[in-house]
């Protein structure tokens, strides 16, 4: 076992666990934040996408001791005083949500990709959210709620 | 399978000589993990049957890109997105940056890392074509010291390399001489994001008048490792793609092309579509230095 101090949405944490411990289940099994889902396990669906450091990285492929003295940012820490955070909003009213199991990824690959991208082309939107898959919506009505978001400039 | 991550230990030890010193102590016993990209999907399958491992993650002496006037250095533990953000790989290095968007997603360029893509070893990796074109050497570093050597020496087979259980890959060196070469590269996949290649080449060729003064070719899932494709550029040098001769230079290409190609079957491809579309990106490559 290990000794792991960590931020997560904003509050110091200190736990025991397994170094290997991937830090998807450390947010689900020991912080009990279920927001963040698991879909592959092998980096390619995005469904486990969470924010360390402020970069958007998948939680199933990164070991907990790597994650040591960071700050971590997950689905449950975007809105603010129990308010949606404006890309939450844009995605509720523009269709971009629908069964769910993607969306905090996608909320968290469209944050990182504003951050880096106030105004985005289709292109970089495409690009940025490229390894977060979707069934449902077949994207378009998620590129809409990303155009919506950087329109009104959420980060 | 998952497999249970408590038979699994993680050290981190706080800076490069300690890692080296630890790899010197038990060779062998302890495997390197940066990014991670690779090894935990291994963990998450099942399928990792090292125990001991040993984080480079956060190494800054292994996270750099040095720039000289003749050459540019990249650090090991240089992650995907560094690359894609350093300005003079952009401006010099266009295969090398098209490459390195080519690897997995956002969120795995954000951890995954130039030495693991190349330490993993695979034939289909996506950097490798460009920096065999590119010429480039490769640094490796032990307790004792570190050696230097080209490249192309470092891939012995499939997933075998010439790197020694005390060692780490150190740096990556690209010459920085190819101003004024045409470029290429290109990559087949089932589709344009995400999917591992079924065959990759990049080019690198600088033209006298029609003549081929110069011609570099690597190549990925050609054979059993990424390699450079030294007879083609043989077969290729000092040849003319005037309109005269354009076709027959082009036929012996993909002849050259052939004999050194050992395409596999695999679940990605077959050995035959792979030698086919291969001898049609070179072709692709050669008719638009015409243009």
């Amino acid at each position: 076992m290990s000794n792991i101090h960590l931020t997560v949405n904003g509050k110091q944490e200190s736990l025991d666990v397994s170094p290997m411990k991937r830090l998807l289940d450390l947010l689900r099994e020991d912080l009990h934040l279920t927001g963040t889902k698991e879909g592959c396990g092998e980096g390619e669906c995005g469904a486990c996408a969470v924010l360390v450091d402020g970069v958007l990285v998948n939680s199933c492929l990164v070991p907990a001791l790597q994650v040591s003295g960071s700050r971590i940012c997950t689905i449950e820490g975007v809105s603010t005083e129990g308010r949606l955070h404006p890309i939450q909003q844009c995605f509720l009213e523009r269709g971009g949500a629908q069964c769910g199991i993607c969306t905090p990824g996608m909320i968290l690959a469209t944050h990182h990709l504003l951050d880096k991208h106030p105004n985005p082309t289709l292109e970089q939107i495409q690009e940025g959210l490229a390894g977060n898959l979707c069934r449902c919506t077949g994207y378009m009505r998620i590129f809409e709620s990303v155009q919506e978001a950087a329109k009104l400039g959420s980060i | 399978m998952r497999s249970d991550v408590a038979q699994f230990n993680l050290s981190a030890p706080p800076s490069l000589d300690a890692v080296l010193a630890q790899l010197a102590a038990e060779p062998g016993k302890h495997t390197p993990i940066a990014g991670g990209t690779e090894l935990m999907v291994a963990l998450n399958t099942g399928r990792l049957t090292q125990k001991s491992l040993v984080s480079i993650h956060h190494l800054k002496e292994l996270r750099f890109i040095r720039v000289d006037d003749d050459a540019i250095h990249i650090g090991s533990g240089t992650t995907f997105t560094d690359i894609r953000n350093n300005t003079t790989i952009a401006s010099d290095f266009p295969l090398l940056i098209q490459s390195a968007s080519w690897t997995g997603t956002i969120a795995n360029q954000n951890r995954a890392t130039l030495g693991g893509n190349i330490c993993n070893a695979s034939p289909a990796a996506d950097t490798p074509p460009a920096l065999l074109a590119h010429g480039a050497t490769i640094t490796l570093i032990n307790k004792a010291g570190t050696r230097t050597l080209p490249y192309t020496e470092f891939h012995l087979s499939y997933k075998k390399t010439v790197l020694r259980p005390d060692e780490l890959v150190h740096s990556v060196s690209l010459p920085r001489n190819f101003s004024g070469y045409r470029q290429y590269i290109r990559k087949v996949g089932t589709r344009n994001a995400l999917a591992i290649s079924k065959i990759a080449l990049a080019a690198l060729a600088k033209l006298e008048g029609d003549k081929i003064a110069d011609i570099r070719l690597g190549a990925a899932s050609l054979t059993d490792r990424p390699v450079r494709c030294t007879a083609t550029e043989a077969a290729l040098l000092d040849k003319s793609l005037g309109p005269k001769s354009i076709d027959a230079t082009i036929r012996a290409a993909r002849a050259a092309l052939a004999s050194e190609t050992h395409t596999i079957d695999d679940i990605r491809s077959t050995a035959k579509y792979r030698a086919a579309v291969a001898g049609n990106l070179l072709e692709e490559f050669l008719r638009s230095l015409t243009a």
